[in-house]
């Protein structure tokens, strides 16, 4: 018997993954696409309907003017060319939560295609194609009655809610997408996670993962490595956050290469992920092949969105994720590994605030990403959940600055900040933080130091003045740290001679 | 030649979720054949640098404002269901029995 | 019998407005003559009663009042029964929609309304309105009041029926063929389509949403423009609505001069196939417009004797995917839910007992022509024509002012005649489809009775596109010349019919 999946490995060094996703996003309008209902989420069902979203006889729909705008946004921020004239059609198919039995989509006239996107994966950029990004309307939501656990399978009859019915989506369609395959995975979900900021930064979508707001299909195919061969591909279904991206595809890549290697064929098919066993499964299509007999949508009229309207939302854009954190990164000088350690760490929106305030980024980077990380990583909070302000880093580090706290003693305020023991100032008096300036302080500490290590004294007169390190270990732990390393040095070096 | 058999006619038929009977078929695949033939009489006309058009008047971008105007309530929503049960439409199970 | 129900609605109103009748008189007069006569004319699906006189009463209780009410309040009307109407059953002919209660008004029963019209009931129609003759209702074929043994033209037949069996003065059809425009031929009313886009679509139960348009029916030229008056103009619930002024159709019904307008006669509308008398009186008609000062041509408009089969591409098309949404699922009738039925066997089993056969015939014939392999030789091509056909009317429009033809080949046929032979009955719609393609002004007056049967002939004038007030200037012109020759419109020739009760 045949392995259902072979190691990932194994899988990669016989075969070449070639990926496609498609992401539906639900915009956040106050409306639906084409009728005036609320787009709430959670409301009681069958509250939000009206005889356009509820498809009864006669009703006629009316775009959603900013649907259209949000979709324009999107395209251009992917950097899509935006059509001059397109139009709406419909995708013919019966299922008793589309209201309709057709969904008002975009066929072959999308409102914004050809565009492309990066991602960061290791350090590594990878550009993305974009085929297209269009326009249309979520369908209702049924609820699976006399099954087990509201499974579809075996469910004696269905209960369905047409609330989510005419909520305005966008899709947004890769090209194929070829990368090494053993960053495909990691690929397809740097881009959905990508896609997410980018659509939060537009303020399109709330994009709520646990309210499907933002769901996506993995197209995955195997060609033997070096081929140039397209395989089979099958399309996985409603894989809906960051890690179930990266695990499908990984799976699909394991299941497909064991199919291929055993000398079985992949069969062209819908699949869904099962994201408590982590596997994918057919969706057992039926014989008669859907045809979807799209057509121009008679009830609706082209779209031709003027030049001055899109240039107008061009000049609206914020600026682009991607594009922000190459600019970041190279005001602020990090490294690829840095950069990626602030974004992986969630600090970078902190990392920015505080640099406003007049910190160094590479002090506000300490700061964020050492001590405070660490703190949060230890109460298993957000850093951005922490209680601590950009501003209170800002005025530690200015008193650093300023000689009056060193990276030691700051760290204690901050412990201070975290335990809520008062303000900055407060901690520095009740823990007797603030560092000993007076010279002729340090100076009885320094001939403390060489009196009680005269081998050490020894050393440094005999041409190694690297050991005077020792006597600066020395005094520091004499005046409980509470002394400016620099300032010893100075005084010891003078002392010393050398 | 026929311009469309009957198996083609049942094919439809299960496209367009008509549960046809086979006299229905007998009489209605001779009847489209007929008018599949007629109709087919638009591609003699040589109209290929000509734009098809969809819409009577060239209206484009009606569009409305993102508002929100008033729903049905839930009782005339469901006023005219079949079957209805806690606030939803019931409808038959989705998937055929195994 | 009262002859209240021989007046126009312009009569009517005028009737109202000096006290001489009230709104509950004149609607119980005619719920009066519906029960005398609609057992045998069948015109009527449903008739609300209550409603009627509840509407008339607070028309009457307004005027008393001393508000300022809109020039056909109080005057009753039918509605055929595509349109939705709050609370009524609305069935558009159909088995699948039988008791289904519309949780809301269209915008033409809203316009209705607010222009205090008096809604007396649903009218019978072709299911979905898809056929020329009523035979194709679920619930039973109107019949012509001229000839009961004919049938009275359709889809809209039980509207143009009530007309002219005096139960109603007024009425709305919808037409995306012919379905206003034919009925009114065969039964000696007008019928005008109005330009696509110029009446609301809002609430009308959709056959082919390219081409359906409402508009108003009645026994005179100018009872028909008030309507117009009434329920045309932009609405922002159709995006295929036009935003822009109503033609000035009132004022063009009374003025009705022809002198110096252009009239083109369309060549291709005309010779084999249409029935002698039919084109006896079409001449006779044109004639007597160019006595009236007009100018008359002959224009060809070649790509016409195409329109027909696009049609027939375009409509199923858009039909087969209209249709889609009577499933059981929300609304209607349901089959066969037994508890282990799937949902789509109990669509299945729904749509093939709740759908008649010419109704299957055009969603299978729809589902072809957008199957993938055929739409761009079927659909694609189909909108093509469309194209030529429309570039046809401009061409001629440069020439003349307005086209004209017979508004059918035949006269009103024989019940039964062509119930099994789909291309002879799609034949009904040759003169009247064109303007559907192009989305015209288009409308049909009577002209007269044809030698051989004794019917009513049409007279079909198409108008460019917001010219629908040069429709009503011909009809207008027309009718008072005829109405001299005969001594009163054509309607007065009509035979009594046998009231019943
Ligand atoms: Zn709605």
């Amino acid at each position: 018997m045949t392995a259902d999946v072979l190691e990932i490995d194994d899988a990669l060094a016989q075969y070449d993954p070639v990926m496609g996703l498609e992401v539906h996003v639900e915009l956040n309008t106050k409306s639906k696409m084409f009728c005036g209902c609320p787009t709430e989420f959670g409301a009681p069902p069958n509250t939000q309907t009206c005889p356009v979203c509820l498809g009864l006889p006669g009703a006629l729909p009316v775009v959603n003017r900013r649907g259209v705008e949000s979709a324009i946004k999107i395209g251009l921020a992917l950097n899509c060319e935006i059509a001059e004239w397109c139009r709406f059609a419909r995708k013919n198919y019966f299922y008793p939560d589309m209201p309709k039995n057709f969904q008002t989509s975009q066929y072959d006239e999308p409102i914004a295609y050809n565009g492309w996107t990066e991602v960061v994966v290791d350090g590594e950029t990878y550009r993305i194609e974009i085929e297209r990004a269009h326009m249309e309307e979520d369908t209702g939501k049924s609820t699976h009655v006399g099954g087990a656990t509201g499974r579809i399978h075996g469910a004696s009859h269905s209960l369905v809610d047409y609330n989510r019915a005419g909520i305005p989506l966008i899709e947004i369609v890769t090209k194929t997408i070829e990368v090494p395959g053993e960053k495909a995975a990691a690929v397809a979900r740097a881009y959905v996670s990508m896609l997410r900021d980018l659509l939060l930064a537009l303020g399109v979508s709330d994009v709520r993962m646990d309210q499907g707001s933002l769901r996506c299909d993995a197209n995955v195919s195997l060609k033997p490595s070096g081929s140039t061969v397209l395989g089979t591909r099958t399309e996985t279904k409603n894989v809906n956050s960051f890690r179930s991206v990266e695990r499908a595809v990984t799976y699909e890549i394991t299941r497909q290469a064991a199919v291929l290697s055993a000398g079985g064929k992949v069969l062209q098919e819908t699949r869904h992920w099962h994201e408590d066993t982590g596997i994918t499964t057919s969706g057992r299509e039926k014989s008669d092949a859907e045809d979807y007999r799209y057509f121009p949508e008679p009830d609706l009229v082209p779209v031709a969105p003027s030049r001055e309207w899109v240039e107008e939302i061009r000049a609206s854009l914020p600026e682009a994720p991607s594009l922000r954190r190459v600019r970041l990164q190279e005001e602020w000088g990090f490294t690829d590994l840095e950069m990626r350690d602030v974004i992986n760490g969630n600090a970078l929106e902190l990392i920015v605030t505080t640099v406003d305030l007049g910190v160094s980024p590479a002090a506000a980077k300490k700061w964020w990403l050492g001590e405070l990380a660490r703190a949060a990583n230890e109460s298993g909070k957000d850093l951005g959940e922490l209680g601590i302000s950009p501003t209170d880093v800002s005025n530690v580090q200015a008193r650093v600055d300023k000689g009056e706290l060193n990276d030691k003693l700051a760290r204690q305020v901050f412990d201070g900040l975290l335990k809520g023991e008062g303000t900055i100032d407060e901690i520095i008096a009740a823990r007797g933080l603030a560092l000993v300036s007076d010279d002729s302080a340090l100076i009885e500490a320094i001939d403390r130091a060489i009196a009680a290590n005269p081998d050490v004294v020894e050393k440094v007169n005999s041409g190694k003045p690297a050991a005077a390190g020792a006597l600066i270990g020395a005094v520091m732990k004499d005046m409980r740290g509470q002394a400016d390393a620099a300032k010893v040095r100075e005084l010891l070096n003078a002392k010393l001679g050398i | 030649m026929p311009s469309i058999t009957r198996e083609e006619v049942a094919h439809l038929a299960r496209l367009a979720r008509i549960e046809l009977t086979d006299d229905e078929l007998d009489h209605l695949a001779p009847q489209l054949d007929q008018i599949i033939t007629w109709v087919g009489q638009v591609s003699q006309v040589a109209a290929d640098d000509i734009p098809p058009t969809s819409h009577a008047l060239p209206l484009t971008n009606v569009m409305r404002a993102d508002e929100n105007v008033p729903c049905l309530t839930p009782e005339q929503a469901l006023s005219g269901a079949p079957a209805a049960e806690e606030q939803r439409f019931r409808v038959p199970r989705i998937l055929e029995e195994d | 019998m009262s002859d209240l129900i021989r007046k126009t609605a312009a009569e009517l109103a005028e009737l109202m407005t000096s006290g001489q009748a009230s709104s509950v008189e004149i609607t119980q007069a005619h719920l009066d003559r519906i029960a005398a006569v609609d057992a045998d004319v069948h015109a009527f699906l449903h008739i609300d009663t209550e409603g009627a006189l509840a509407q008339a009463a607070a028309v009457d209780t307004r005027r008393a009042a001393g508000e300022e009410l809109a020039p056909l309040a109080g005057v009753p009307l039918a509605l055929k029964d595509v349109l939705t109407q709050e609370g009524i059953p609305t069935t558009a002919g159909s088995k699948i929609l039988e008791g289904w209660k519309p949780p809301y008004d269209s915008t033409m029963v809203k316009r209705l309304k607010a222009a205090g019209i008096v809604i007396l009931g649903k009218t019978n129609m072709d299911e979905f309105a898809m056929g020329s003759s009523t035979e194709n209702s679920a619930y039973g074929t109107t019949h012509n009041p001229w000839d009961l043994g004919r049938i009275p033209g359709g889809s809209g037949g039980g509207s143009s029926a009530a007309l002219a069996a005096y139960e109603a003065p007024l009425a709305i059809g919808t037409d995306t063929g012919g379905s206003i425009r034919q009925p009114g031929a065969f039964t000696g009313t007008v019928g005008v389509k109005p330009t696509y886009g110029g009446t609301s679509r809002y609430g009308l139960i959709a056959l082919a949403s390219s081409l359906d348009t409402p508009g108003p029916c009645a026994r005179t030229t100018l009872d028909a423009a008030l309507l117009h008056e009434a329920i045309a103009g932009y609405d922002p619930m159709d995006s295929t609505s036009i935003d822009q002024p109503v033609p000035a159709v009132v004022a063009a019904a009374r003025n009705g001069d022809v002198a110096g307008l252009r009239v083109g006669v369309v060549k291709e509308l005309g010779g084999e196939g249409y029935q002698p008398g039919v084109e006896a009186r079409f001449h006779e008609a044109v004639e007597l417009l160019t006595k009236l000062g007009a100018e008359v041509v002959e224009v060809s408009c070649p790509h016409f004797q195409y329109a027909l089969p696009a049609y027939y591409l375009i409509l199923p098309s858009e039909a087969s995917s209209n249709l889609a949404k009577f499933d059981a699922m929300r609304y209607g009738l349901r089959v066969g839910d037994d508890g282990t039925n799937s949902a789509e066997k109990v669509m299945n089993l729904t749509r093939e007992a709740g759908f008649g056969a010419e109704v299957k015939r055009r969603i299978m014939l729809g589902t072809h022509a957008l199957s993938s392999g055929y739409y761009d030789a079927y659909y694609g091509q189909a909108q093509k024509v469309r194209t030529l056909i429309a570039r046809d009317f401009e061409n001629a429009y440069h020439q003349v002012d307005v086209l004209v033809s017979p508004a059918t080949p035949t006269t009103a046929f024989a019940i039964g005649d062509r119930i099994d032979d789909p291309i002879a009955m799609y034949k009904n719609d040759l003169c009247t489809i064109p303007s559907n393609l192009a989305g015209n002004a288009a409308a049909s007056f009577p002209c007269g009775l044809a030698d051989e049967d004794n019917m009513p002939v049409g007279f079909h004038v198409m108008a460019p596109v917001l010219r629908d007030d040069l429709c009503y200037t011909v009809g207008a012109a027309l009718e008072s010349a005829l109405a001299e020759q005969w001594g009163g419109v054509l309607m007065t020739k009509a035979p009594e019919l046998e009231v019943t009760r």
